[in-house]
């Protein structure tokens, strides 16, 4: 047992990048385990290793751990990214908060019908663009430093990152009308532990194909 | 300015009542201001009070606070209820997101189609009550002390109830744990007439809400 954490999910992003990126950034390495059929995923809810019978299941510090946000505020407390105090605490869980709800869009989009798709990248360029950005470029704006909350990298900036990317893979020019985030993706970008992760062999993972939906579907039979 | 904290949400549970909860479980007096049609949830935006243009949007500690388990953490950690260390607050989150996925499906109940509800309902239950009685026996979830993760399954229990009276029937120790719950006095009180609990949501105030939100 070599002490990494160890994560058990599908080959693919899904609910678990955030975590292979958090785990990332702060340098940390970890083990993968991909789920491939439904058989392996039948096997893990019979040995009672998924509490509510459903990964991503992170295994870290002797705990087998579930729910996304359970396992992200563990690793960002325990790598110090979650700020100094209680209030810089709660700036990073209401501006990761926010930035969950717009991944989520990006989440479900290669599960929608192809008649849908078009109408579901309006939407979520409509929320990137009048309700999340404006929010964290006039943060940026206001208080001139690096990083999101108390002049430190902390899980916020982070998650601002990973949904950055995400979001321009879909709209390229997303961020034209930002440019206090435009700084923002380079700075974090050039990060040491960041740009590491976002060379070719990291553990990231591709944008979800046909391929990666038909694994979901047929591992978790929605 | 201390002062009491201030919830600004429609009149009934929604994303609100687990703060609600929280705040009476840890003995802490608050205020509310109803948003009751569009236009006051508009005049809430234009004031630019609302981070993420949404609620719910609790005044506390000199903060706007939005987004529900920021609101939730914060009065957790500054009331005690959560947890001696990272452990164990990683315990009380694992927990509370299980009963937070439970509560939410039965939330949004009421705004799906008849057929689905039925179906829904069930699967879900069957799948978190069991594995949260299979736990332990202490008398609280983590550490052998009142947390988050207590008040959150005594809501998320008494949720479930009214939408299937009987769903505990299989669940002994939670039967007790609830039990055990509703006689903490701070807890007691929320769940006597005239607290600032809310009731489940009617007809009526589901179409407010989708006026409001337009949903």
């Amino acid at each position: 047992m070599s002490g990494k954490p160890r994560l058990t999910y599908l080959n693919g992003r899904g609910r678990m990048e955030p975590v292979r990126w958090l785990l990332a950034a702060a340098g940390v390495e970890f083990e993968e385990i991909f789920l491939e059929t439904r058989e392996q995923y039948e096997k893990l809810i019979k040995d009672g290793v998924l509490m509510f019978q459903q990964v991503p299941l992170v295994e870290i510090d002797g705990m087998k751990m579930v729910q996304t946000r359970a396992i992200l505020s563990y690793i960002a407390g325990k790598h110090n990214l979650y700020g100094k105090d209680l209030k810089e605490r709660a700036l990073i869980d209401m501006y990761v908060e926010g930035i969950t709800d717009l991944m989520q869009m990006i989440l479900v989009f290669p599960f929608s019908p192809p008649e849908a798709k078009e109408k579901n990248i309006d939407s979520i360029k409509e929320r990137a663009t009048n309700r999340y950005f404006p929010v964290f470029e006039k943060v940026l704006k206001q208080h001139g430093q690096d990083f999101l909350v108390g002049n430190k990298f902390s899980w916020a900036d982070v998650q601002l990152i990973e949904a950055i990317l995400a979001v321009e893979e879909k709209i390229p020019a997303v961020l034209s009308g930002f440019p206090q985030l435009q700084a923002f993706k380079k700075r974090m970008s050039n990060m040491p532990t960041i740009k590491k992760f976002l060379q070719p062999g990291s553990p990231r993972k591709p944008p979800p194909d046909e391929c990666y939906v038909e694994t979901v579907l047929k591992v978790f039979k929605k | 300015m201390a002062g009491k904290p201030k919830l600004h949400y429609t009149k009934g549970r929604g994303k609100m009542e687990s703060i609600r909860w929280l705040l009476a479980a840890a003995g802490v007096e608050f205020e509310e201001e109803f948003i009751e049609t569009k236009e006051d949830l508009e005049k809430l935006r234009n004031d630019g009070v609302l981070m993420f243009q949404q609620v719910p949007m609790v005044e506390i500690d000199g903060m706007k606070m939005v987004q529900t388990r920021a609101v939730l953490s914060y009065i957790a950690a500054k009331y005690n209820l959560y947890g001696k260390d990272l452990k164990e607050r990683a315990w009380i989150d694992m927990y509370v997101e299980g009963t937070t996925d439970l509560m939410g499906m039965i939330m949004y109940l009421p705004f799906q189609p008849a057929d689905t509800k039925e179906n829904n309902l069930a699967l879900i239950i069957e799948r978190d009550g069991a594995s949260i009685q299979q736990s332990h026996g202490h008398d609280y979830l983590v550490g052998n002390k009142l947390s988050w993760a207590d008040i959150h399954l005594l809501e998320a229990i008494l949720m479930a109830e009214e939408c299937k009276p009987d769903i505990l029937s299989a669940f002994p120790l939670l039967q007790a744990f609830k039990g055990r719950m509703s006689n903490i006095p701070t807890i007691k009180k929320f769940l006597q007439p005239g607290s600032q609990r809310k009731p489940p949501a009617d007809e009526k105030f589901i179409a407010v809400v989708r006026k409001i939100f337009n949903i």
